[in-house]
This record gives structure tokens, C-alpha cells and sequence, in this order.
């Protein structure tokens, strides 16, 4: 089944075409890869896709729904997740209070029921309370949940980025460059860690990576992107071979 | 016919307040060019002006020419000092940090100059700097005060003109108005440009002052804030950032008010500056002059 | 009472300090003044909270918090002379109505302008209060009741410390619950990185909307509160000047702090009222120079208020 399926998409800035009539789709359960230098609209095309920017052209659809133009709280809701490049964590609130945020973002009481402290509160206030524990016990954050994120080392602050996204409880999650300014063991426990995201919490990943090992390592498919325009579509080992795609990267290292 | 004459008269009483709301305008628009400040404290730089030519006129009875000159280097010297004392430490703090203490500075200006030992909260005449004459020009009337704000405003514009598009700072300031980050890597000094832009900027809003002063002659501690105010609503209304729109935004509310004035009552001149405020940010934020960005 | 666990603290502390004020007013020792500024104080207190909802927590600079406590000033001057309310409890409605007007107007003018950031919103804030001046400059011309430039006089004293007192502590436990479940996380996180709260299914704008309407309804009650203690009104109480006040409050109590700000409006209240009685009006004077420097000083070395919380 198809989870994703993005069609004809166009986005522009100031007469440059950001994202040229880029299409492709995302199916149940794999790891969707995106590569590209920088500049080919890859982060442009996620914050289409999580409803940051709209369209000026193209569809987007989400399990059968049109969701084109929709708010990103919105998107949040029925099940897309996002992490930034720069990483946006809140940086004065706690660890937990992060992950509590993205849990209590799914409305589990109103006003009254805060105001008054009824059941539902309780109640609501203590099940979010037990899955961002849960949440933070799993990504090894435990030692810091009450510490401000923005003291957190930067390993820890991409941890618990991916942790808050997951605390929406979504089925996609678009995963902007983790392994950016990490060292090669780091990247490899990332590679493990997102393994292990997408079998325990059963999500769809959708991933831009610059780090050549971990994307070729972790991805089912691979999409690579130059000038806003998809280039190809295919397994990591063809693209890999593809000649197309070792041109837009001349003068980088494909490794 | 009458009714005629009554109409250009309104327009040339708007034009005469318009030009200073432009000259303060200016101010407001270069320093959020290179600072992306709204700086609070410009409107009392223009009351200062007015407060330095009253000082330099009835203290000393200079000539017209030597108030110009002191008041604007006073002026100058008071925006520098700003900058450089309240603005520069804080040029990496939170954005909102930036515009307390900007308010802060504006209080302070304020009331330092309102003590009982200095000029008191009162209104305190401004002294005729020569005769006031009419001239009937038939259709309307115009004084010789009048002409000489046309005149000194349109020499300080094109004074202005030339530094910023004729010096090499004028051109670095444009350039770090544009994109600080990339102008300071192509070698511009940034804090140079900062002050050299607040100097400008105070200069032009003390030949307000003095302008102002002289064409309503009532002066007091208090009386920047209103139209420092409308002048920061013309800079956004011409949009902000933007020279010329600065000007053409000060002519509008000036004439806006005087007509307001005019026709219906003057107690509405303050709401319908700001309707025209609300009408700007909400359907064209980026003012008449302006081009729409989208940015994250 | 669950409703009260949370705030047990708070309330029993606010109670001992009813107790002693009570003690020095029934015996004597605090005279009228004193008094009035106290109670005083505390209106100050409940308006600058709703500012610290607004600003403190939500990071919405807002220069336009006085218009609003005016609105409910004027509001509950009008209700309760046209009506000719005395009894304390006639007067409950009348509060809640002047909160009422002061939150819709606020909600209203926030659907547009809440979209606006920092500096823009400063002055369409700003513009606001100008605005609502303008109109209680001119109110004459709708009703001579209300006064215009001339002030609304003759307005029935039914403030009094028990009343003021016990309805802002009741409002406090209610504005803790709100800070201390989702919508006040929601708020803060608005304030760290709006686009960031967003993408986690926080929808802003209505949180943003919500907080700045709350916030307008406390100044609402505080305007109330005001109107029926000094039981005299003028445009200029409702100023430019009287929302840098507020802002002052804010930022000296911390911003995000209740308590903070209840001591920050004492501490103000009493600097500016207090020691009217003490001091000559030459050495007054300086205050409002020192302000301004203090204010510079704090953004400098503290820039999230002197009382702010700090994070461990």
C-alpha cells in the first residue's frame, strides 16, 4: 500500500523552481531515501510535504487522502512526523516536557477538564506522562529528563529530536540529515537506532541523508534529487551505478 | 470654488507635515534596514532636535544656518551614542530584548529631559527664528515656513541621496540591509555601517525637529512620540527598509491627518492613522513599495 | 479539594498575609491610603499576570495590555453607575461581564494581528491601545456618561481588600491550572519555536489566540477592580505609559513567574505610590529616569527578567 504519493509538485522561490514537477511515492513500511547535493530541494520538498510551504502545483497524498495545503499541525495529527536539519527542539523546556508536548498535542482533554482537575485530566495527563517516560527510557535519555535540551550534548539533542517526533505517534516520519556532524560510529549506531525505530513503533521513514554509508545502508529505495528535479528512482545499488547521479555529485565523494 | 481652494490649501498644510514625518521616516526605515529594529528611541531624537535648536535660538540667537548645523550634529552624536551604549551589547540578544531596551532608552530621554531642573513636562514656546509672512498665491496661501520646510526636506533628500547611492558607505549600508550575513563576508564592516546609519538617521530626524518646532511652536519632552509613531506607520506603509517608500509613506499620513483633520474632526486624526496601520500589516505587510518574500 | 491541592501552598502563605494586612487595617495603623494602594496593588498584580500569559509564556510582545484593562475599567464604570449596583453581590456579574467584553475584543483583534511577530505586533498592539484611547477620548459624543477627555466621574465604590483579594487568589489557582497542563506546555513552546510547535500537532494560532484572550480577560477584571476603587476615570490612565508599566511588571517579576509578578506589582506599586508620601516630588522626579536604566540593565544582564526562573 501506498503511504505517500507525491504528484507533478512544484515549488518556487523568487522565479527559481525549488522543487521541479517532482514526483514519486512511498510504500507501507520501507525506509525512503533521498539524496542529493546541496541546493537539489530536498528540505524544500519535506516542508511540502509536512505543510510548512504550500504548493504552487501538484498533489500530495497521504493513505488515499489529499492532504495538499493542509496545516502542519494538522499533518501532525493524522500521523506525519517530522525532524529538522537544524534540529527545532524547545530549547528552555525539559526533556520530558519535549516529549510530553508532542504527547499531549493529541488533545486527550480540554479546557474545563484542566481548569477544574477532573478525571479526564488526570487520567490524560498520566498516560502522557507514562509513554514519554517510555519514550525517554528507550532513546537512553533518562539521566537528562529533567535537564533543559538545550544543555544536552548534540547527540542527545538528535535523540530527542527523533523522540518527540515519535511521541506524535505518527505512521511517516520525514527525517531531515541525522547523521549530520556525527563521526562514523555515531553513524552507525544511528543506522541500528532507525532500524529498530521503524520495526518497534511500525512507521514509514522517509530520510535525506548526505552520509553515503548510512543512507545506502538503512534504505529499501532511494530517490536522488538535483536542481529540484528527481533524477532517479531505484534500489541503493543501481543508484549508486547511475551515471546521472554521480554527475550531479562530481567533486563529491561517492563513497 | 471656494471649496477648491479650501482642498489645496489642506494640501499644502499636509504636505508641510507630511515632510517631517518623512525626514523621521527615514530614520526608522534605514536603522531596520541594517538592525531589523523598530527604534523606539528615534522619536525623541526628533524632540531633542527641536529641544537643541530651542536652546541654540533663544539662549545664543543664532543664525538659521548655524541651528541647522549644531542641531544635526548634536543630534548625530545622540543617535551614535545610542547605538553604540544600548543597541551594540544586545545585537545577538532575543529580538524583544532589543525592542525594551530600545523603549527603555525612549523613557529615558523622556523624562531625564522633563526634571524640573532641565526643561520640566510643560510646554515651553518655541522662538520665531524670523517673521512669519503670507503669501496669497490666489488659490491657497503659503507661508514662508512652509516653503522653507519644502525646501531644507527636499536638499536633505537629495543630500541623502547622494550619500547612500553615490559613497561607499551608502552602498555598504544598502548592501547590509540586503543580507548582513553575505555583506560582511564580502568585507563590509558591519558596525561601521550601523553607526554611520544611525548618524544619518538622527541628523535627518533633528532637521524634523527643528522644522516641526518652528512651524507649530509648542514644544515639549513628550512631543516625540505620537509622531514617531505615525512616522514608523509611513516608513511601513511605503515599506519598511525601503528609501523612497519612506517619503511617499510620510506624505500620505501627513496628509492623511490634515485631512482628517480638516474634514472631519481632529480627534479621529490618531484612530485613522492606525486603521491605516492595521489596513497595511494585515492586507499588504510589505507596504506599497515593497516585494512579497517567503521565508522560514 | 482537589481543586485547591495543587495551590495549597500559595494559598495558605496568601492567607497569612490577608490576616496581618486586615490586623493593620481594622487597628489603625495602615491609614486609607495605604489601604487603597494595597488593594491597588493587587489589581496591578491580577493584570500583570494576564500580560505574563501573553508575553511571559506565549512570547507575544504586546504594547497594548492598558487598552484592555481600560476596556474593563470603563465597561464596569458604565454597568455599575447606569445600573446603580451596590451590594458586592450584584457585582459578580457585572465582573464577569467586564471580563467578557475585555476577552472578545481581544479575541477579535487577535485573529488578525496574533499572526504578526515581535516587532510588528509590538506596534500593531500598540496602535491598538492608541486607538481605544482615542475612543475614551471621544465617548462623550456616545453617551455623556462616559465623560470623553473630561474623565468618567461619580463611579459607585464597591471594591474592597476581601473582595479583590480572594476573587484574584481564586483566578490564580485557575491561571496555575492552565500554566501547569498542556496549554501552558503549549504556550511555552510557542514561545521557544512556533514552527517547531506546529510541526508536532500543536495547532499555534489558536493556542496564541487563547492565551492573548485570557490575558485580556484578567486586565478586564483588573479594569473593573480599578474603576470601583478610585471610582474616577480618565483616558490617560489607559495610555501607552500605563502598558510599559505592566511591561515592566512583567519583565521585573521573570517572565513566566506568577509569583514573580504578584511581587514585582507590590514592589511597583510601591515604588511609585509608596513613596510618594516619603519623598519631595524633586527627588520623585528621578524615578522615571532610573526606571528606564534599570530597564536597559536587566536586558543586558538578565534578559528574561529579574525573577525568571532559572532552569537547572
Amino acid at each position: 500500500m501506498k503511504v505517500l504519493e507525491v504528484i507533478n509538485l512544484e515549488k518556487s522561490f523568487g522565479g527559481v523552481k525549488a522543487v521541479d514537477d517532482v514526483s514519486f511515492f512511498i510504500e507501507q513500511g520501507e525506509t525512503f531515501g533521498i539524496i542529493g547535493p546541496n541546493g537539489a530541494g530536498k528540505t524544500t520538498l519535506f516542508n511540502l510535504i509536512s505543510g510548512i510551504y504550500t504548493p504552487d502545483n501538484g498533489k500530495i497524498i497521504f493513505k488515499g487522502k489529499d492532504i495538499t495545503g493542509f496545516m502542519p499541525y494538522k499533518l501532525s495529527h493524522i500521523g506525519i512526523a517530522r525532524t529538522f536539519q537544524n534540529m527545532r527542539l524547545f530549547g528552555s523546556l525539559t526533556v520530558l516536557e519535549n516529549i510530553l508536548s508532542a504527547v499531549l498535542s493529541k488533545r486527550p482533554y480540554n479546557i474545563f477538564q484542566a481548569v477544574f482537575r477532573t478525571n479526564g485530566y488526570t487520567k490524560g495527563e498520566k498516560n502522557a506522562y507514562n509513554m514519554a517516560r517510555e519514550l525517554i527510557d528507550f532513546f537512553g535519555l533518562n539521566e537528562k529528563a529533567d535537564y533543559p535540551a538545550n544543555s544536552l550534548s548534540y547527540g542527545e539533542q538528535r535523540r530527542l529530536e527523533l523522540a518527540r517526533a515519535l511521541a506524535t505517534g505518527p505512521s511517516l516520519m520525514l527525517i531531515d540529515e541525522p547523521g549530520a556532524g556525527m563521526n562514523p560510529k555515531e553513524i552507525g549506531d544511528l543506522a541500528s537506532m532507525i532500524k529498530t525505530i521503524k520495526d518497534k513503533f511500525s512507521v514509514t521513514i522517509a530520510i535525506i541523508e548526505h552520509q553515503m554509508n548510512l543512507i545506502m545502508n538503512i534504505s529499501d529505495r532511494i530517490m536522488a534529487m538535483d536542481f529540484g528535479e528527481v533524477i532517479t528512482t531505484s534500489t541503493p545499488q543501481e543508484v549508486k551505478k547511475d551515471k546521472r547521479v554521480i554527475e550531479a555529485y562530481l567533486g563529491e565523494e561517492l563513497d | 470654488m471656494e471649496q477648491i481652494s479650501y482642498i489645496l490649501q489642506q494640501v499644502v498644510n499636509g504636505i508641510q507635515l507630511g515632510a517631517v514625518y518623512a525626514l523621521i521616516a527615514l530614520g526608522y526605515t534605514m536603522v531596520y534596514g541594517v538592525l531589523r529594529l523598530i527604534n523606539f528611541a528615534h522619536g525623541d531624537v526628533f524632540m531633542l532636535g527641536a529641544f537643541v535648536a530651542y536652546f541654540l535660538i533663544s539662549k545664543f540667537g543664532l543664525p538659521v544656518y548655524l541651528v541647522f548645523i549644531l542641531t544635526m550634529v548634536s543630534c548625530a552624536l545622540v543617535g551614535y551614542v545610542i547605538e553604540k551604549v544600548a543597541y551594540k551589547p544586545l545585537r545577538d540578544a532575543p529580538k524583544i530584548s532589543l525592542l525594551i531596551t530600545a523603549v527603555g532608552v525612549s523613557l529615558f530621554l523622556e523624562y531625564f529631559l522633563s526634571l524640573k531642573a532641565l526643561f520640566t513636562p510643560n510646554y515651553i514656546p518655541f522662538p520665531k527664528p524670523f517673521e512669519i509672512e503670507t503669501y496669497d498665491l490666489s488659490f491657497f496661501v503659503i507661508t514662508n515656513v512652509q516653503l522653507l520646510i519644502f525646501i531644507i526636506t527636499f536638499i536633505s533628500l537629495f543630500i541623502l541621496y547622494l550619500l547612500i547611492y553615490k559613497t561607499r558607505y551608502g552602498i555598504a549600508m544598502r548592501a547590509v540591509s540586503y543580507d548582513k550575513e553575505t555583506a560582511s563576508l564580502m568585507g563590509v564592516g558591519i558596525d561601521g555601517i550601523i553607526s554611520f546609519t544611525f548618524i544619518i538617521g538622527a541628523s535627518l530626524a533633528g532637521v524634523g525637529g527643528i522644522l516641526y518646532g518652528i512651524a507649530y511652536p509648542q514644544i515639549n519632552v513628550f512631543m516625540g512620540i505620537m509622531p514617531g509613531i505615525k512616522s514608523f506607520i509611513a516608513a511601513v506603509l511605503g515599506g519598511i527598509g525601503i528609501i523612497h517608500g519612506a517619503v511617499v509613506g510620510g506624505l500620505i499620513i501627513g496628509l492623511c491627518e490634515v485631512f482628517v483633520s480638516a474634514f472631519l474632526s481632529s480627534t479621529f486624526r490618531d484612530g485613522v492613522i492606525f486603521i491605516i496601520l492595521f489596513a497595511v500589516l494585515l492586507f499588504r505587510p510589505m507596504g506599497i513599495f515593497g516585494k512579497r518574500i517567503e521565508k522560514v | 479539594m482537589r481543586f485547591l491541592k495543587e495551590s495549597k501552598q500559595f494559598l495558605v502563605v496568601a492567607f497569612i498575609i490577608y490576616v496581618i494586612l486586615k490586623a493593620l487595617f481594622v487597628f489603625g495603623v495602615a491609614s486609607s491610603y495605604i489601604q487603597q494602594i494595597v488593594q491597588y496593588a493587587v489589581i496591578i498584580a491580577l493584570t500583570s499576570i494576564g500580560l505574563n500569559i501573553i508575553y511571559g509564556f506565549t512570547g507575544q510582545f504586546s504594547l497594548g495590555h492598558a487598552a484592555f484593562y481600560g476596556i474593563g475599567a470603563y465597561t464596569s464604570a458604565y454597568l455599575t453607575k447606569v445600573l446603580g449596583i451596590d451590594s458586592l453581590f450584584s457585582y459578580i456579574p457585572v465582573l464577569m461581564a467586564c471580563s467578557v467584553i475585555s476577552g472578545l475584543i481581544g479575541f477579535l483583534i487577535g485573529i488578525p494581528i496574533l499572526k504578526l511577530k515581535d516587532d510588528f505586533l509590538a506596534i500593531a498592539t500598540l496602535g491598538f491601545g492608541t486607538l481605544v484611547r482615542v475612543f475614551f477620548d471621544n465617548s462623550d459624543k456616545i453617551s455623556d456618561v462616559l465623560g470623553g477627555s473630561r474623565g468618567f466621574v461619580g463611579i459607585p465604590k464597591i471594591t474592597n481588600l476581601e473582595l479583590v483579594l480572594f476573587f484574584t487568589l481564586f483566578i490564580i489557582v485557575i491561571t496555575r491550572h492552565m500554566i501547569n497542563s498542556r496549554f501552558g506546555l503549549f504556550w511555552r513552546c510557542i514561545k521557544d519555536d512556533e514552527l517547531a510547535a506546529s510541526s508536532i500537532g500543536i495547532n499555534t494560532a489558536n493556542m496564541k489566540l487563547m492565551a492573548f484572550t485570557y490575558g485580556c480577560m484578567l486586565a478586564g477584571f483588573g479594569g473593573a477592580f480599578y474603576a470601583n476603587l478610585y471610582t474616577f476615570l480618565h483616558p490617560s490612565n489607559f495610555d501607552i505609559l500605563k502598558s510599559i508599566d505592566f511591561l515592566i511588571i512583567v519583565i521585573i517579576g521573570g517572565m513566566g513567574n506568577i509569583v514573580g509578578t504578584i511581587l514585582a506589582s507590590f514592589i511597583w506599586v510601591g515604588f511609585i505610590e509608596g513613596l510618594r508620601i516619603i519623598l519631595p516630588s524633586e527627588v520623585l522626579d528621578i524615578r522615571w529616569v532610573v526606571i528606564p536604566i534599570l530597564l536597559i540593565f536587566i536586558m543586558m544582564w538578565r534578559p528574561y527578567g529579574i525573577m525568571a526562573k532559572k532552569t537547572k
